[in-house]
């Protein structure tokens, strides 16, 4: 921490962290003790594969688009199988659709309790780590690892690893699993259900702070379940689209201090993912999810950044119930996967990431090849609406320490889950206070 | 807010895990470790993490885990920091290894690539080419795979903890294939898979399920003649062109991949680059 004497400019640096570059950080500026301007900035190296995905082959995109995250690769096979069967006018029904849903299940399971657990949990609790929360908590901790290795699980036996799955592709799955090997699964999840119940419990019981914000919301919207692949994009102001208006509607900028593109609704900000989600399809959500939603106390829509880890553990007991619903209806497709015809054409899609909507169009030539390829992940349509909130925050950790306002606002951004790879819940913050 | 500092016992050796151009998932193994990571946890100091801890120690450690590759020029000024603060350092994964898939780059035009992704493209710093680790400093042991093995990972740990140099099979797939029994999906189906030239450590799960090996261990050893000699892509490539019919741009997809610049890959993709440009 440095701080330069009495002049006219003050400013003051705080290393929240030791250095770590290539990752995200958070520069606010204040003047006379108002706030001026908060940047969000990710470092995060480009890797461009919008640019590298032209040129190759239809088939190749799901291994390909999978590298973009490690937490969340399904997602990005997902939207993109979605998007090009649009093209080629396939359509995934019964059991291989109840498959896709069920792995995606899995990721949201996976990547829900691993943020809940031991990456936020540790803020509400005052660790520094899961590791170090598991000193004084460790059934606790135990419990959410067993949780997130079942949630792997799933994930190993429909795409063979957790970790960017291979059995993903256009027209369906390389390999779907047999009804034994599934009903191989279900013990686990029973546990795994009650467990889930527990954290929603567990998680309910923190302290928040009251910080209710005025967003727009923006998620799926299906008719008549809770959204993974499919419904229509819907935004609390009144948006009601289809993945191929998305671009119509949504658009994307840059900032000189980020390497990750934001996205804004008409003009806006707007918020994805588990609170969006649970504010509008909270009826589709199980008996037993809706009662222990409403055994939190809370009334929706949930509208404070803090309780999203509420959602996002109402959320893995959703993706819990709906694979043991699947598994018990679950009959063997007659095929792995369904033939598809090759033609020319352009297709959108938008699926629900864990961290919310995620939006790919690809044009295709008609040899296959990929022409043209658009991504917009969560994280940068979150990016701007993360720096809203903090400048609502600010003013509640200006009085502080400076170590103190960094972990008030690192608190802030860990509540949007931002997408590790876009790393930026390893926070360095600069306060520049100016006069 | 204080937050409860875990300095650990004195004496644990100190490990640290270093992020650069990646997706995260080679980490994210360490923490998939479910059932040994609180053993693991116990064993080492994990005194800088910042993916799984707020509370990052400066060096020197005993260990270094780095994942990514290196594609800014800041990122090529850090690395050389990394590996002052570590006598042993470890890369975990294709990127850090073998520069991973954003290395597809290192044929393309980097320039243009930025004015395809980015509006603003002069705001984007980024070296034309991404790099493994080992092209910028000494590599005590490279853990390959798109995603590592976590089982892997957990053996080298150990290994060096206990003074061992650790030793990881470096056969094909396709040996490891044969052993579990699966029909073979190149014989059978005529889908060209690359199990014959690359390295074993995923379980051979591609065609277990049905599919094509690519090559996400990179390239096996010893599958030419002899251990430490590069694999036989050339008789691969030839199979996949005259046999299976792919054309000579669709055999320069199959090796330009996941680990498509380490060198034999890399070399092979460039041949049929030049049959398809010859026509």
């Amino acid at each position: 921490m440095s701080e330069a004497k009495k002049t006219k400019t003050r400013t003051i640096a705080v290393d929240m962290i030791a250095r770590v570059e290539g990752e995200g950080a958070l520069r606010v500026t204040v003047k006379d003790g108002v706030v001026q301007d908060v940047e969000l900035r990710i470092f995060e190296p480009p890797r461009f594969f919008e640019a590298f995905l032209v040129g190759r082959h239809y088939d190749e995109v799901p291994d390909i688009v999978a590298r973009i995250c490690g937490i969340c690769p399904v997602a990005y096979q997902m939207s993109a199988v979605h998007a090009l069967e649009q093209i080629f006018a396939v359509r995934v029904e019964g059991a291989l659709r109840d498959l896709r849903r069920m792995i995606y299940c899995g990721e949201w399971i996976e990547s829900h309790t691993l943020h809940v657990y031991m990456l936020h949990a540790p803020d509400f609790l005052g660790y520094a780590s899961a590791i170090a929360m598991a000193k004084d908590h460790p059934g606790i901790l135990i419990r959410g690892l067993r949780l997130k290795k079942a949630g792997n699980a799933l994930m190993t036996l429909l795409g063979g690893r957790s970790v960017h799955p291979i059995s993903v592709k256009v027209g369906g799955f390389s390999r779907v699993p047999l009804r034994r090997e599934l009903e191989g699964l279900k013990e686990e999840l029973l546990w795994a259900r009650d467990a889930a119940v527990e954290t929603v419990r567990w998680v309910a019981g923190f302290d928040y702070p009251d910080f209710a914000q005025d967003y727009t919301f923006v998620a799926l919207h299906p008719s008549d379940e809770y959204p993974f692949n499919e419904g229509p994009i819907q935004s609390s102001g009144g948006v009601n689209i289809s993945a191929a208006e998305f671009e119509q509607h949504f658009r994307e900028e840059q900032a000189p201090y980020s390497t990750a593109l934001q996205c804004r609704l008409n003009g806006a900000s707007y918020l994805v993912g588990p609170l969006a989600r649970v504010n509008f399809n909270h009826d589709h959500l199980s008996p037993l999810g809706k009662q222990v939603l409403a055994d939190t106390g809370l009334s929706l829509p949930l509208c404070n950044p803090f309780h999203a880890i509420i959602a996002r553990s109402v959320e893995i007991l959703y993706a819990i119930e709906e694979t043991l619903r699947i598994i018990d209806s679950y009959e063997p497709p007659p095929c792995p996967s369904v033939p598809v015809t090759v033609r020319a054409g352009t297709g959108m899609a938008c699926t629900e990431a864990p961290r919310g909507i995620l939006y790919h169009r690809y044009r295709v030539d008609g040899d296959g090849l990929i022409r043209e390829a658009k991504i917009v992940p969560p994280t940068s349509q979150n990016q701007r609406r993360i720096e809203e909130d903090l400048r609502a925050y600010m003013p509640r950790v200006l009085d502080l320490s400076n170590e103190q306002a960094a972990l008030g606002c690192e608190k802030v951004i860990r509540c949007y889950d931002p997408c590790i790879s876009c790393a930026t819940h390893f926070l360095k913050l600069d306060i520049l206070r100016d006069g | 807010m204080s937050q409860p500092k875990d300095h650990g016992k004195p004496g644990r050796p100190k490990m640290a895990v270093f992020k650069f151009a990646s997706c995260d998932g080679c980490q994210l193994s360490i923490l998939n470790l479910e059932d040994d990571l609180l053993a693991l946890g116990q064993a080492l100091d994990i005194a800088y993490f910042p993916e799984a801890s707020s509370d990052m120690r400066e060096g020197p450690y005993d260990i270094a885990l780095v994942e990514g590759s290196i594609t800014t020029p800041e990122d090529a000024r850090r690395i050389l920091s990394v590996r002052k603060q570590a006598p042993l350092l470890i890369t975990i994964g294709a990127c850090a290894t073998a520069g991973g898939i954003q290395a597809l780059r290192n044929w393309g035009d980097v320039e243009a690539f930025k004015r395809v992704v980015y509006p603003s493209p002069q705001y984007i710093q980024s070296l034309s080419t991404s790099t493994p680790i080992s092209e910028h400093v000494r590599v005590d042991f490279e853990l390959w795979g798109c995603p590592i093995d976590k089982e892997q990972l957990l053996r080298v740990i150990t290994d060096l903890l206990a003074g061992v140099q650790p030793r990881l099979p470096t056969h094909s797939v396709c040996i490891e294939c044969k052993r579990q029994g699966n029909v073979c999906v190149m014989v059978a189906k005529g889908i060209p898979c690359l199990g014959p030239v690359t390295r074993t450590g995923c379980g051979a799960i591609c065609p277990s399920m049905g599919r094509d090996c690519y090559g996400c261990f990179g390239p096996a050893e010893g599958a030419h003649e002899g251990p430490g000699l590069p694999p036989n892509t050339a008789s691969l490539a030839k199979e996949f062109h005259q046999g299976l019919q792919l054309i000579p741009i669709e055999v320069l997809r199959r090796f330009r991949g996941i680990n498509g610049s380490v060198r034999p890959f890399r070399e092979e993709s460039q041949a049929w680059e030049q049959k398809d440009r010859a026509g």
